[in-house]
């Protein structure tokens, strides 16, 4: 294992996960809601009566993240490897695999962490060594 | 009240996530490439994000309300099954190829990139698949 220096941003990305935490604060102090992306997202393909506005919101509130952070000059420029088919596969193994296993990375590995939870601990290793395999065998066995 | 709340909770989410760096799936490729040219940052947005979190769960534990009064709307179930870990080895799996987990890929969608779109069209589809199969049983 090497460190890549070059792309390490220790700093805004500490920054950046303690807004991350904040936004999650908010949410559950206020609305009282958990902030899970797959969660909030999937409870709008199950819509029930009164549960859909805050959700609609704080997506709307996502999208509307890029166009605020440039209005402050931060931009971002994604590198990505992946083709159709990639992502295609990958899209459709993260909307079921969230579904089955309750949350992503930021209900499981960010507030489910956060509140101890054991559940959210053994699907935030499940999914973290699951990621490691994937790459390890796409980049260096493949 | 309410979704105005959560709106703006989804703004300053979203601006962590690409200050953090989590919108470029290159660098998150480049943490879970451990073997490799390991990028640790997503370690740091982890850390970031729990140690505040951390607190405003145990507030709101404590509170058992919100500061305004409402209910708070909190998993409780305990159990570790098959689903629950059958379920994030498939997220891994799809994380690791792609380099997108749900938030992140929302974002990326809005910001205008292509691959985003094709990803965010099978994550919703993949979600569909297993409200449809969750009706079936």
């Amino acid at each position: 294992m090497t460190i890549d220096w070059a792309h390490f941003t220790p700093w805004t990305s500490l920054a950046g996960g303690a807004l991350i935490g904040f936004a999650a604060a908010m949410l559950l102090l206020l609305s009282g809601r958990v902030a899970g992306i797959s969660g909030i997202v999937g409870g709008l393909l199950r819509p029930q009566r009164g549960d859909v506005a805050w959700r609609l919101a704080f997506v709307g509130g996502l999208l509307a993240a890029p166009a605020a952070m440039a209005l402050l000059g931060q931009g971002h420029a994604p590198r990505i490897d992946a083709g159709f088919g990639t992502l295609v596969v990958a899209g459709l193994l993260v909307g079921a695999g969230t579904s089955y296993g309750s949350g992503c990375t930021s209900g499981h590995g960010v507030c489910g962490l956060s509140r101890l939870s054991p559940r959210s601990l053994v699907a935030t290793l499940a999914f973290m060594a699951a990621g490691v395999a994937t790459v390890y065998l796409a980049r260096h066995f493949l | 009240m309410n979704a105005l709340l959560a709106l703006a909770a989804g703004l300053v989410f979203g601006a962590g996530l690409i200050l953090s760096g989590m919108t470029d799936p290159g660098k998150v490729i480049g943490f879970l490439d451990v073997a490799g040219n390991w990028d640790p940052s997503l370690a740091f947005v982890m850390a970031g994000a729990i140690v505040v979190g951390f607190f405003a769960f145990r507030s709101a534990g404590r509170r058992g309300r919100t500061f305004l009064g409402g209910a708070l709307h909190l998993p409780n179930r305990r159990d570790i099954d098959a689903r629950l870990i059958g379920g994030s080895v498939a997220f891994g799996i799809g994380w690791g190829l792609a380099g997108f987990c749900p938030g992140p890929a929302l974002v990326s969608l809005a910001s205008g990139v292509d691959q985003a779109a094709v990803f965010v069209a099978a994550m919703l589809s993949g979600m569909v698949v297993y409200t449809a199969a969750e009706r079936l049983r």
